[in-house]
Protein backbone atom coordinates (compact mmCIF):
# COMPACT_ATOMS: atom_id res chain seq x y z
CA UNK A 1 0.00 0.00 0.00
CA UNK A 2 2.65 2.46 1.01
CA UNK A 3 4.61 1.68 -2.10
CA UNK A 4 1.65 2.55 -4.28
CA UNK A 5 1.27 5.89 -2.58
CA UNK A 6 4.98 6.56 -2.80
CA UNK A 7 4.97 5.74 -6.49
CA UNK A 8 2.03 8.04 -7.13
CA UNK A 9 3.76 10.79 -5.24
CA UNK A 10 6.87 10.13 -7.26
CA UNK A 11 4.99 10.14 -10.54
CA UNK A 12 3.28 13.40 -9.58
CA UNK A 13 6.64 14.84 -8.69
CA UNK A 14 8.12 13.72 -11.97
CA UNK A 15 5.39 15.54 -13.86
CA UNK A 16 6.09 18.71 -11.96
CA UNK A 17 9.73 18.54 -12.99
CA UNK A 18 8.85 18.56 -16.66
CA UNK A 19 7.15 21.94 -16.23
CA UNK A 20 9.38 24.93 -16.79
CA UNK A 21 10.85 24.88 -13.27
CA UNK A 22 14.13 24.10 -14.96
CA UNK A 23 16.28 25.82 -12.35
CA UNK A 24 15.18 23.35 -9.74
CA UNK A 25 15.56 20.31 -11.95
CA UNK A 26 19.00 21.45 -13.04
CA UNK A 27 20.15 21.86 -9.45
CA UNK A 28 18.60 18.49 -8.65
CA UNK A 29 20.58 16.97 -11.49
CA UNK A 30 23.77 18.53 -10.20
CA UNK A 31 23.19 17.40 -6.62
CA UNK A 32 22.44 13.86 -7.78
CA UNK A 33 25.64 13.66 -9.80
CA UNK A 34 27.63 14.90 -6.82
CA UNK A 35 26.07 12.26 -4.58
CA UNK A 36 26.65 9.46 -7.07
CA UNK A 37 30.11 10.40 -8.35
CA UNK A 38 32.28 9.02 -5.56
CA UNK A 39 30.60 5.61 -5.15
CA UNK A 40 30.51 5.17 -8.91
CA UNK A 41 34.19 6.07 -9.23
CA UNK A 42 35.08 3.63 -6.49
CA UNK A 43 33.12 0.79 -8.03
CA UNK A 44 34.77 1.37 -11.39
CA UNK A 45 38.26 1.82 -9.90
CA UNK A 46 38.32 -1.75 -8.60
CA UNK A 47 36.45 -3.40 -11.47
CA UNK A 48 36.54 -1.62 -14.82
CA UNK A 49 40.10 -0.38 -14.49
CA UNK A 50 41.68 -3.71 -13.47
CA UNK A 51 39.57 -5.46 -16.09
CA UNK A 52 40.97 -3.18 -18.80
CA UNK A 53 44.43 -3.76 -17.44
CA UNK A 54 43.82 -7.52 -17.55
CA UNK A 55 42.75 -7.13 -21.16
CA UNK A 56 46.02 -5.33 -21.86
CA UNK A 57 48.25 -7.72 -19.93
CA UNK A 58 46.59 -10.73 -21.54
CA UNK A 59 48.35 -9.78 -24.79
CA UNK A 60 51.80 -10.35 -23.31
CA UNK A 61 53.84 -13.18 -21.99
CA UNK A 62 54.33 -11.78 -18.53
CA UNK A 63 55.50 -13.65 -15.49
CA UNK A 64 56.13 -11.93 -12.17
CA UNK A 65 59.11 -14.22 -11.64
CA UNK A 66 60.73 -12.71 -14.73
CA UNK A 67 59.09 -9.31 -15.20
CA UNK A 68 61.75 -8.05 -17.61
CA UNK A 69 60.95 -10.72 -20.18
CA UNK A 70 57.56 -9.17 -20.90
CA UNK A 71 56.83 -9.58 -24.58
CA UNK A 72 53.85 -8.73 -26.78
CA UNK A 73 52.35 -11.88 -28.26
CA UNK A 74 48.88 -10.81 -29.42
CA UNK A 75 46.14 -13.32 -28.80
CA UNK A 76 48.46 -16.28 -28.20
CA UNK A 77 47.45 -16.50 -24.53
CA UNK A 78 43.83 -16.89 -25.54
CA UNK A 79 44.71 -19.54 -28.09
CA UNK A 80 46.73 -21.39 -25.45
CA UNK A 81 43.89 -21.26 -22.94
CA UNK A 82 41.11 -22.19 -25.34
CA UNK A 83 42.99 -25.10 -26.91
CA UNK A 84 43.94 -26.52 -23.53
CA UNK A 85 41.69 -29.31 -22.33
CA UNK A 86 42.11 -28.04 -18.76
CA UNK A 87 40.15 -24.88 -19.49
CA UNK A 88 37.22 -26.83 -20.89
CA UNK A 89 37.33 -29.46 -18.18
CA UNK A 90 37.20 -26.76 -15.48
CA UNK A 91 34.42 -24.94 -17.30
CA UNK A 92 32.44 -28.17 -17.42
CA UNK A 93 32.96 -28.76 -13.68
CA UNK A 94 31.83 -25.19 -12.98
CA UNK A 95 28.71 -25.53 -15.13
CA UNK A 96 27.80 -28.86 -13.51
CA UNK A 97 28.19 -27.36 -10.04
CA UNK A 98 26.11 -24.36 -11.06
CA UNK A 99 23.23 -26.37 -12.51
CA UNK A 100 23.07 -29.00 -9.77
CA UNK A 101 23.37 -26.59 -6.85
CA UNK A 102 20.84 -24.09 -8.22
CA UNK A 103 18.35 -26.87 -8.98
CA UNK A 104 18.60 -28.29 -5.46
CA UNK A 105 18.51 -24.84 -3.88
CA UNK A 106 15.42 -23.91 -5.86
CA UNK A 107 13.45 -27.01 -4.85
CA UNK A 108 14.54 -27.10 -1.20
CA UNK A 109 14.41 -23.32 -0.91
CA UNK A 110 10.86 -23.31 -2.23
CA UNK A 111 9.80 -26.00 0.24
CA UNK A 112 11.36 -23.98 3.07
CA UNK A 113 9.63 -20.84 1.86
CA UNK A 114 6.26 -22.62 1.84
CA UNK A 115 6.79 -23.80 5.41
CA UNK A 116 7.91 -20.36 6.59
CA UNK A 117 4.94 -18.77 4.84
CA UNK A 118 2.50 -21.02 6.67
CA UNK A 119 4.07 -21.16 10.08
CA UNK A 120 2.43 -19.01 12.74
CA UNK A 121 4.31 -20.13 15.82
CA UNK A 122 8.01 -19.67 16.51
CA UNK A 123 8.52 -17.43 13.48
CA UNK A 124 11.45 -15.69 15.11
CA UNK A 125 13.22 -18.95 15.91
CA UNK A 126 12.83 -20.27 12.36
CA UNK A 127 14.00 -17.05 10.73
CA UNK A 128 16.92 -16.69 13.09
CA UNK A 129 18.13 -20.19 12.38
CA UNK A 130 17.64 -19.85 8.63
CA UNK A 131 19.94 -16.84 8.69
CA UNK A 132 22.75 -18.74 10.36
CA UNK A 133 23.91 -20.70 7.28
CA UNK A 134 23.67 -17.44 5.33
CA UNK A 135 25.93 -15.70 7.81
CA UNK A 136 28.44 -18.50 8.36
CA UNK A 137 31.71 -17.89 6.52
CA UNK A 138 31.95 -20.04 3.39
CA UNK A 139 35.37 -21.25 4.49
CA UNK A 140 33.90 -22.45 7.78
CA UNK A 141 31.08 -24.20 5.95
CA UNK A 142 33.68 -25.85 3.72
CA UNK A 143 35.63 -27.10 6.73
CA UNK A 144 32.50 -28.31 8.51
CA UNK A 145 31.43 -30.39 5.51
CA UNK A 146 34.91 -31.59 4.69
CA UNK A 147 35.29 -32.97 8.19
CA UNK A 148 31.72 -34.29 8.15
CA UNK A 149 32.49 -36.30 5.01
CA UNK A 150 35.92 -37.33 6.26
CA UNK A 151 36.29 -41.08 6.74
CA UNK A 152 38.52 -40.68 9.78
CA UNK A 153 36.69 -38.03 11.78
CA UNK A 154 33.33 -37.50 10.11
CA UNK A 155 29.83 -38.76 10.73
CA UNK A 156 28.37 -38.88 7.21
CA UNK A 157 29.62 -42.40 6.49
CA UNK A 158 28.12 -43.58 9.77
CA UNK A 159 24.75 -42.07 9.06
CA UNK A 160 24.33 -42.89 5.40
CA UNK A 161 23.08 -46.38 4.55
CA UNK A 162 24.84 -48.36 1.77
CA UNK A 163 28.12 -46.56 2.36
CA UNK A 164 31.03 -48.24 4.05
CA UNK A 165 32.45 -46.52 7.11
CA UNK A 166 35.84 -46.16 5.45
CA UNK A 167 34.60 -44.78 2.13
CA UNK A 168 36.87 -41.90 1.14
CA UNK A 169 34.75 -39.14 -0.42
CA UNK A 170 37.77 -37.14 -1.48
CA UNK A 171 39.52 -39.91 -3.36
CA UNK A 172 37.79 -39.31 -6.67
CA UNK A 173 36.01 -36.64 -8.61
CA UNK A 174 32.29 -37.34 -8.38
CA UNK A 175 32.15 -37.97 -4.66
CA UNK A 176 34.40 -34.94 -4.05
CA UNK A 177 32.01 -32.82 -6.08
CA UNK A 178 29.08 -34.13 -4.03
CA UNK A 179 30.80 -33.00 -0.84
CA UNK A 180 31.60 -29.58 -2.35
CA UNK A 181 28.06 -29.13 -3.57
CA UNK A 182 26.65 -30.19 -0.19
CA UNK A 183 28.52 -27.33 1.44
CA UNK A 184 27.47 -24.87 -1.26
CA UNK A 185 23.82 -25.92 -1.15
CA UNK A 186 23.70 -25.88 2.64
CA UNK A 187 25.02 -22.37 2.87
CA UNK A 188 23.02 -20.71 0.09
CA UNK A 189 19.60 -22.39 0.26
CA UNK A 190 18.44 -20.08 3.08
CA UNK A 191 19.13 -17.02 0.92
CA UNK A 192 17.15 -18.58 -1.89
CA UNK A 193 14.26 -19.44 0.43
CA UNK A 194 14.08 -15.88 1.77
CA UNK A 195 13.88 -14.46 -1.74
CA UNK A 196 11.17 -16.99 -2.61
CA UNK A 197 9.34 -16.25 0.65
CA UNK A 198 9.15 -12.59 -0.35
CA UNK A 199 7.72 -13.65 -3.71
CA UNK A 200 5.26 -16.01 -2.03
CA UNK A 201 3.96 -13.18 0.12
CA UNK A 202 2.80 -11.45 -3.05
CA UNK A 203 0.59 -14.26 -4.30
CA UNK A 204 -2.93 -13.05 -3.56
CA UNK A 205 -4.75 -15.06 -0.90
CA UNK A 206 -8.07 -14.25 -2.61
CA UNK A 207 -6.94 -15.94 -5.78
CA UNK A 208 -5.84 -19.03 -3.85
CA UNK A 209 -9.14 -19.10 -1.98
CA UNK A 210 -11.04 -18.80 -5.25
CA UNK A 211 -9.09 -21.69 -6.75
CA UNK A 212 -9.82 -23.75 -3.65
CA UNK A 213 -13.56 -23.00 -3.88
CA UNK A 214 -13.48 -24.01 -7.53
CA UNK A 215 -12.14 -27.38 -6.43
CA UNK A 216 -8.49 -27.09 -7.44
CA UNK A 217 -6.23 -29.65 -5.78
CA UNK A 218 -3.08 -28.68 -3.89
CA UNK A 219 -0.90 -29.46 -6.92
CA UNK A 220 -3.16 -27.51 -9.27
CA UNK A 221 -3.05 -24.51 -6.97
CA UNK A 222 0.73 -24.77 -6.84
CA UNK A 223 1.21 -25.03 -10.61
CA UNK A 224 -1.61 -22.84 -11.88
CA UNK A 225 -1.73 -20.10 -9.24
CA UNK A 226 1.31 -19.89 -7.00
CA UNK A 227 4.20 -20.54 -9.39
CA UNK A 228 3.01 -18.32 -12.27
CA UNK A 229 2.36 -15.47 -9.84
CA UNK A 230 5.82 -15.55 -8.33
CA UNK A 231 7.65 -16.02 -11.60
CA UNK A 232 9.56 -12.77 -11.25
CA UNK A 233 10.84 -13.65 -7.80
CA UNK A 234 11.91 -17.13 -8.92
CA UNK A 235 13.76 -15.80 -11.93
CA UNK A 236 15.63 -13.16 -9.96
CA UNK A 237 16.61 -15.75 -7.36
CA UNK A 238 17.81 -18.18 -10.04
CA UNK A 239 19.79 -15.54 -11.91
CA UNK A 240 21.52 -14.28 -8.78
CA UNK A 241 22.33 -17.68 -7.41
CA UNK A 242 23.46 -19.08 -10.76
CA UNK A 243 25.95 -16.28 -11.34
CA UNK A 244 27.13 -16.62 -7.76
CA UNK A 245 27.54 -20.38 -8.13
CA UNK A 246 29.47 -19.89 -11.37
CA UNK A 247 32.25 -18.12 -9.48
CA UNK A 248 32.55 -20.91 -6.88
CA UNK A 249 35.98 -20.79 -5.32
CA UNK A 250 36.04 -20.83 -1.51
CA UNK A 251 34.57 -24.29 -1.01
CA UNK A 252 36.83 -25.88 -3.61
CA UNK A 253 39.91 -24.18 -2.20
CA UNK A 254 39.18 -25.41 1.30
CA UNK A 255 37.78 -28.86 0.59
CA UNK A 256 39.87 -30.32 -2.23
CA UNK A 257 42.25 -27.58 -3.40
CA UNK A 258 41.23 -28.62 -6.90
CA UNK A 259 42.46 -32.20 -6.53
CA UNK A 260 40.99 -35.03 -8.64
CA UNK A 261 39.66 -32.71 -11.32
CA UNK A 262 37.41 -30.71 -9.00
CA UNK A 263 38.91 -27.40 -10.08
CA UNK A 264 36.51 -24.62 -11.07
CA UNK A 265 37.27 -21.95 -13.63
CA UNK A 266 37.79 -19.39 -10.85
CA UNK A 267 40.24 -21.72 -9.16
CA UNK A 268 42.21 -22.21 -12.38
CA UNK A 269 42.50 -18.45 -12.82
CA UNK A 270 43.58 -17.98 -9.22
CA UNK A 271 46.19 -20.71 -9.52
CA UNK A 272 47.75 -19.18 -12.62
CA UNK A 273 47.90 -15.66 -11.21
CA UNK A 274 48.60 -15.94 -7.50
CA UNK A 275 50.36 -19.27 -7.18
CA UNK A 276 52.34 -19.34 -10.40
CA UNK A 277 52.66 -15.59 -11.01
CA UNK A 278 51.75 -16.05 -14.68
CA UNK A 279 50.08 -12.69 -15.14
CA UNK A 280 49.92 -12.95 -18.93
CA UNK A 281 48.00 -16.18 -19.28
CA UNK A 282 46.28 -15.48 -15.95
CA UNK A 283 44.93 -12.21 -17.33
CA UNK A 284 43.68 -13.99 -20.42
CA UNK A 285 41.86 -16.44 -18.12
CA UNK A 286 40.46 -13.52 -16.13
CA UNK A 287 39.03 -12.01 -19.30
CA UNK A 288 37.60 -15.37 -20.37
CA UNK A 289 36.05 -15.89 -16.91
CA UNK A 290 34.41 -12.48 -17.11
CA UNK A 291 33.11 -13.16 -20.60
CA UNK A 292 31.74 -16.56 -19.61
CA UNK A 293 29.81 -14.96 -16.72
CA UNK A 294 28.30 -12.55 -19.24
CA UNK A 295 27.37 -15.49 -21.47
CA UNK A 296 25.74 -17.34 -18.56
CA UNK A 297 23.82 -14.22 -17.56
CA UNK A 298 22.72 -13.67 -21.15
CA UNK A 299 21.55 -17.27 -21.55
CA UNK A 300 19.52 -17.17 -18.33
CA UNK A 301 17.97 -13.81 -19.14
CA UNK A 302 17.03 -14.94 -22.66
CA UNK A 303 15.99 -18.45 -21.71
CA UNK A 304 13.68 -17.43 -18.91
CA UNK A 305 12.87 -13.97 -20.26
CA UNK A 306 13.84 -12.35 -16.98
CA UNK A 307 13.03 -8.70 -16.83
CA UNK A 308 15.22 -7.34 -14.07
CA UNK A 309 13.77 -3.85 -14.29
CA UNK A 310 10.29 -5.27 -13.79
CA UNK A 311 11.30 -7.62 -11.06
CA UNK A 312 13.12 -5.00 -9.06
CA UNK A 313 10.57 -2.34 -9.90
CA UNK A 314 13.12 -0.07 -11.45
CA UNK A 315 12.39 2.35 -14.21
CA UNK B 1 -13.15 -34.22 4.43
CA UNK B 2 -14.06 -32.22 7.54
CA UNK B 3 -12.31 -28.94 7.80
CA UNK B 4 -10.60 -29.62 11.11
CA UNK B 5 -8.97 -32.78 9.81
CA UNK B 6 -7.40 -30.99 6.84
CA UNK B 7 -6.32 -28.28 9.22
CA UNK B 8 -4.71 -30.84 11.47
CA UNK B 9 -2.95 -32.48 8.54
CA UNK B 10 -1.64 -29.09 7.40
CA UNK B 11 -0.43 -28.34 10.89
CA UNK B 12 1.45 -31.61 11.14
CA UNK B 13 3.05 -30.92 7.77
CA UNK B 14 4.12 -27.47 8.91
CA UNK B 15 5.56 -28.81 12.15
CA UNK B 16 7.57 -31.45 10.29
CA UNK B 17 8.71 -28.78 7.83
CA UNK B 18 9.86 -26.56 10.67
CA UNK B 19 11.74 -29.42 12.24
CA UNK B 20 13.48 -30.12 8.93
CA UNK B 21 14.45 -26.45 8.53
CA UNK B 22 15.90 -26.37 12.04
CA UNK B 23 17.87 -29.57 11.43
CA UNK B 24 19.13 -28.26 8.09
CA UNK B 25 20.31 -24.98 9.57
CA UNK B 26 21.69 -26.10 12.88
CA UNK B 27 23.08 -29.61 12.35
CA UNK B 28 26.34 -28.55 10.62
CA UNK B 29 26.79 -25.82 13.23
CA UNK B 30 26.27 -28.33 16.01
CA UNK B 31 28.73 -30.61 14.23
CA UNK B 32 31.51 -28.05 14.07
CA UNK B 33 30.95 -27.18 17.74
CA UNK B 34 31.07 -30.87 18.66
CA UNK B 35 34.22 -31.32 16.58
CA UNK B 36 35.88 -28.43 18.38
CA UNK B 37 35.59 -30.41 21.61
CA UNK B 38 37.34 -33.49 20.27
CA UNK B 39 40.91 -33.76 21.46
CA UNK B 40 43.68 -33.34 18.91
CA UNK B 41 45.12 -36.80 19.61
CA UNK B 42 41.80 -38.51 19.01
CA UNK B 43 41.39 -36.60 15.74
CA UNK B 44 44.84 -37.61 14.55
CA UNK B 45 44.14 -41.25 15.40
CA UNK B 46 40.74 -41.01 13.77
CA UNK B 47 37.54 -40.65 15.75
CA UNK B 48 34.54 -41.03 13.52
CA UNK B 49 31.13 -40.11 14.86
CA UNK B 50 29.21 -36.99 15.63
CA UNK B 51 30.19 -36.57 19.27
CA UNK B 52 33.55 -36.92 20.99
CA UNK B 53 33.68 -40.49 22.21
CA UNK B 54 35.84 -42.87 24.22
CA UNK B 55 37.57 -40.23 26.32
CA UNK B 56 38.37 -38.22 23.18
CA UNK B 57 36.89 -35.03 24.59
CA UNK B 58 39.15 -32.04 24.95
CA UNK B 59 37.18 -29.60 27.08
CA UNK B 60 38.06 -26.02 26.24
CA UNK B 61 41.70 -26.76 25.41
CA UNK B 62 41.27 -26.31 21.64
CA UNK B 63 39.79 -22.87 22.25
CA UNK B 64 42.61 -21.97 24.57
CA UNK B 65 45.16 -23.11 21.96
CA UNK B 66 43.51 -21.18 19.15
CA UNK B 67 43.17 -18.00 21.15
CA UNK B 68 46.80 -18.21 22.22
CA UNK B 69 47.88 -18.42 18.59
CA UNK B 70 49.32 -15.06 17.62
CA UNK B 71 48.43 -15.32 13.94
CA UNK B 72 44.83 -16.17 14.72
CA UNK B 73 44.51 -13.33 17.21
CA UNK B 74 45.94 -10.91 14.66
CA UNK B 75 43.52 -12.15 12.04
CA UNK B 76 40.54 -11.53 14.32
CA UNK B 77 41.69 -7.95 14.85
CA UNK B 78 42.30 -7.55 11.11
CA UNK B 79 38.88 -8.92 10.21
CA UNK B 80 37.02 -6.77 12.73
CA UNK B 81 38.95 -3.62 11.81
CA UNK B 82 38.83 -4.04 8.05
CA UNK B 83 35.18 -5.13 7.97
CA UNK B 84 34.02 -2.29 10.23
CA UNK B 85 35.89 0.44 8.35
CA UNK B 86 34.78 -0.88 4.97
CA UNK B 87 31.19 -1.11 6.23
CA UNK B 88 31.07 2.43 7.60
CA UNK B 89 32.62 3.99 4.49
CA UNK B 90 30.62 1.90 2.06
CA UNK B 91 27.27 2.53 3.74
CA UNK B 92 27.93 6.26 4.01
CA UNK B 93 28.65 6.54 0.30
CA UNK B 94 25.80 4.21 -0.62
CA UNK B 95 23.35 6.28 1.43
CA UNK B 96 24.15 9.36 -0.63
CA UNK B 97 23.91 7.47 -3.91
CA UNK B 98 20.71 5.67 -2.93
CA UNK B 99 19.08 8.96 -1.97
CA UNK B 100 19.91 10.35 -5.41
CA UNK B 101 18.54 7.22 -7.08
CA UNK B 102 15.34 6.99 -5.07
CA UNK B 103 14.51 10.67 -4.98
CA UNK B 104 16.19 12.78 -7.62
CA UNK B 105 15.72 12.89 -11.36
CA UNK B 106 19.05 12.86 -13.14
CA UNK B 107 20.71 11.65 -16.27
CA UNK B 108 22.72 8.48 -15.80
CA UNK B 109 20.54 6.93 -13.08
CA UNK B 110 20.13 3.79 -15.17
CA UNK B 111 23.88 3.69 -15.73
CA UNK B 112 24.60 3.77 -12.00
CA UNK B 113 22.07 1.01 -11.27
CA UNK B 114 23.29 -1.17 -14.12
CA UNK B 115 26.92 -0.71 -13.10
CA UNK B 116 26.04 -1.69 -9.54
CA UNK B 117 24.20 -4.78 -10.75
CA UNK B 118 27.03 -5.88 -13.04
CA UNK B 119 29.58 -5.43 -10.28
CA UNK B 120 27.47 -7.41 -7.83
CA UNK B 121 27.67 -10.30 -10.30
CA UNK B 122 31.32 -9.79 -11.17
CA UNK B 123 33.57 -12.87 -11.01
CA UNK B 124 35.82 -11.63 -8.22
CA UNK B 125 38.71 -13.92 -9.10
CA UNK B 126 39.14 -12.27 -12.50
CA UNK B 127 40.22 -9.11 -10.67
CA UNK B 128 42.80 -10.49 -8.28
CA UNK B 129 45.54 -10.73 -10.90
CA UNK B 130 45.50 -7.10 -11.98
CA UNK B 131 44.80 -5.90 -8.41
CA UNK B 132 47.68 -7.99 -7.06
CA UNK B 133 49.95 -6.28 -9.60
CA UNK B 134 48.55 -2.77 -9.03
CA UNK B 135 48.56 -2.98 -5.24
CA UNK B 136 52.20 -4.06 -5.24
CA UNK B 137 53.11 -1.20 -7.55
CA UNK B 138 51.46 1.47 -5.41
CA UNK B 139 52.49 -0.18 -2.15
CA UNK B 140 49.19 -1.13 -0.53
CA UNK B 141 49.62 -4.88 -0.98
CA UNK B 142 49.21 -6.68 2.37
CA UNK B 143 47.73 -3.64 4.14
CA UNK B 144 44.29 -2.93 5.60
CA UNK B 145 43.71 -0.29 2.93
CA UNK B 146 44.42 -2.83 0.21
CA UNK B 147 41.45 -4.89 1.41
CA UNK B 148 39.16 -2.03 2.44
CA UNK B 149 39.10 -0.60 -1.09
CA UNK B 150 37.92 -3.79 -2.86
CA UNK B 151 35.49 -4.58 -0.03
CA UNK B 152 33.94 -1.14 -0.47
CA UNK B 153 33.64 -1.56 -4.22
CA UNK B 154 31.95 -4.91 -3.89
CA UNK B 155 29.61 -3.97 -1.05
CA UNK B 156 28.49 -0.69 -2.60
CA UNK B 157 26.15 -2.38 -5.11
CA UNK B 158 24.44 -4.40 -2.38
CA UNK B 159 24.15 -1.35 -0.15
CA UNK B 160 22.91 0.92 -2.95
CA UNK B 161 20.23 -1.55 -4.07
CA UNK B 162 19.05 -2.27 -0.53
CA UNK B 163 19.01 1.38 0.49
CA UNK B 164 17.27 2.68 -2.61
CA UNK B 165 14.58 0.04 -2.08
CA UNK B 166 14.16 1.23 1.51
CA UNK B 167 14.21 4.88 0.54
CA UNK B 168 11.38 4.42 -1.91
CA UNK B 169 9.13 3.39 1.00
CA UNK B 170 9.77 6.53 3.02
CA UNK B 171 6.86 9.04 3.22
CA UNK B 172 8.38 11.67 1.01
CA UNK B 173 5.55 14.15 1.53
CA UNK B 174 7.46 15.20 4.62
CA UNK B 175 10.45 16.13 2.54
CA UNK B 176 8.25 18.14 0.21
CA UNK B 177 6.68 19.84 3.19
CA UNK B 178 10.11 20.84 4.39
CA UNK B 179 10.97 22.17 0.96
CA UNK B 180 7.73 24.15 0.85
CA UNK B 181 8.78 25.66 4.15
CA UNK B 182 11.94 26.87 2.45
CA UNK B 183 14.48 24.11 3.01
CA UNK B 184 16.90 23.29 0.19
CA UNK B 185 17.17 19.76 -1.23
CA UNK B 186 20.22 19.21 0.96
CA UNK B 187 18.58 20.44 4.16
CA UNK B 188 15.51 18.33 3.45
CA UNK B 189 17.82 15.36 3.05
CA UNK B 190 19.76 15.93 6.23
CA UNK B 191 17.06 17.03 8.66
CA UNK B 192 14.05 15.03 7.49
CA UNK B 193 15.17 12.00 5.60
CA UNK B 194 18.21 10.83 7.53
CA UNK B 195 16.27 10.05 10.73
CA UNK B 196 13.59 8.24 8.72
CA UNK B 197 16.17 6.30 6.74
CA UNK B 198 18.26 5.18 9.70
CA UNK B 199 16.71 1.69 10.01
CA UNK B 200 17.38 0.96 6.33
CA UNK B 201 20.92 2.23 6.64
CA UNK B 202 21.46 0.00 9.62
CA UNK B 203 20.23 -3.03 7.70
CA UNK B 204 22.51 -2.25 4.78
CA UNK B 205 25.37 -1.99 7.24
CA UNK B 206 24.74 -5.48 8.64
CA UNK B 207 24.62 -7.03 5.16
CA UNK B 208 27.77 -5.17 4.16
CA UNK B 209 29.54 -6.39 7.27
CA UNK B 210 28.52 -9.99 6.49
CA UNK B 211 30.01 -9.67 3.01
CA UNK B 212 33.31 -8.26 4.24
CA UNK B 213 33.55 -10.81 7.05
CA UNK B 214 32.90 -13.66 4.61
CA UNK B 215 35.30 -12.61 1.86
CA UNK B 216 37.99 -15.11 1.03
CA UNK B 217 39.30 -14.42 -2.48
CA UNK B 218 40.70 -10.95 -1.74
CA UNK B 219 41.78 -12.07 1.70
CA UNK B 220 44.13 -14.74 0.37
CA UNK B 221 45.24 -12.90 -2.78
CA UNK B 222 46.01 -9.43 -1.51
CA UNK B 223 47.71 -10.31 1.75
CA UNK B 224 50.81 -12.32 2.55
CA UNK B 225 51.38 -11.93 6.30
CA UNK B 226 49.39 -11.46 9.48
CA UNK B 227 49.73 -7.75 8.77
CA UNK B 228 46.31 -7.73 7.09
CA UNK B 229 45.23 -11.33 6.71
CA UNK B 230 41.56 -11.73 7.68
CA UNK B 231 40.01 -14.70 9.50
CA UNK B 232 38.83 -16.84 6.54
CA UNK B 233 42.27 -16.67 4.96
CA UNK B 234 44.00 -17.35 8.27
CA UNK B 235 41.77 -20.39 8.86
CA UNK B 236 42.52 -21.82 5.44
CA UNK B 237 46.27 -21.40 5.93
CA UNK B 238 46.07 -22.85 9.42
CA UNK B 239 47.31 -26.21 8.14
CA UNK B 240 50.33 -28.34 7.67
CA UNK B 241 51.58 -29.24 4.24
CA UNK B 242 48.99 -31.98 3.84
CA UNK B 243 45.56 -30.60 2.99
CA UNK B 244 43.95 -33.93 3.83
CA UNK B 245 45.26 -34.18 7.34
CA UNK B 246 44.45 -30.93 9.05
CA UNK B 247 44.34 -30.25 12.79
CA UNK B 248 40.58 -30.64 12.49
CA UNK B 249 39.48 -29.94 16.04
CA UNK B 250 41.73 -26.90 16.35
CA UNK B 251 40.36 -25.54 13.10
CA UNK B 252 36.85 -26.22 14.29
CA UNK B 253 37.49 -24.17 17.41
CA UNK B 254 38.81 -21.32 15.24
CA UNK B 255 35.78 -21.64 12.98
CA UNK B 256 33.41 -21.40 15.94
CA UNK B 257 35.19 -18.28 17.18
CA UNK B 258 34.92 -16.74 13.70
CA UNK B 259 31.21 -17.51 13.58
CA UNK B 260 30.28 -16.00 16.95
CA UNK B 261 30.04 -12.36 15.74
CA UNK B 262 27.73 -13.45 12.91
CA UNK B 263 25.47 -15.43 15.23
CA UNK B 264 25.29 -12.48 17.63
CA UNK B 265 24.29 -10.13 14.80
CA UNK B 266 21.70 -12.61 13.53
CA UNK B 267 20.21 -13.10 17.01
CA UNK B 268 19.78 -9.38 17.59
CA UNK B 269 18.83 -8.16 14.15
CA UNK B 270 17.04 -11.10 12.52
CA UNK B 271 14.04 -9.03 11.44
CA UNK B 272 16.11 -6.30 9.84
CA UNK B 273 18.34 -8.73 7.99
CA UNK B 274 15.40 -10.55 6.41
CA UNK B 275 13.86 -7.24 5.37
CA UNK B 276 17.15 -6.09 3.87
CA UNK B 277 17.90 -9.28 1.98
CA UNK B 278 14.56 -9.21 0.21
CA UNK B 279 14.03 -5.45 -0.06
CA UNK B 280 16.13 -5.01 -3.16
CA UNK B 281 15.08 -8.21 -4.84
CA UNK B 282 11.31 -8.20 -4.85
CA UNK B 283 8.97 -5.31 -4.41
CA UNK B 284 7.36 -5.57 -1.02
Amino acid sequence: MTSVIANEAKAGNGKKDKEPTSDRSRSENRLALKLVALPLALMLLVTAFPMLRALYLSLFTYSLTAPDDRKFIGIDNYVTALTDGLFWRDTLVTVIIMIVTVAFELVIGFAFAMVMHKVIFARGVIRTSILIPYGVITVVSGFAWQFAFSNTNGFVNDWLPFIGTDFNWFAERNSSLIAIMASEIWKTTPFMSLLLLAGLAQVSEDMLEAAKVDGATWWQRLYKVILPNMRAAIMVAVLFRALDAYRIFDNIFVMTAGANGTESISFLTYRQVIEQFQLGIGSALSVLLFLSVLVVAFIIVKLFKVNLADARQEG
Amino acid sequence: MPRTLTGLKNNIGTVIGCALILIWCLLPVAWIISLSFKSQESVTNGSPGFFPSGGGGAGWSNYADVLQDDQFRRSIINSIGISLIATILSVTLATLAAYAIARLEFKGKKFVLTTALVIAMFPVVSLVGPLFDMWRTIGIYDTWLGLIIPYMSFTLPLAIWTLSAFFREIPWEMEQAAQVDGATSWQAFRKVIVPLAAPGVFTAAILTFFFAWNDFVFGISLTSTENARPIPAALSFFVGADPFNRPASLLAAGAVVATIPIVVLVLFFQRKIVAGLTAGAVKG
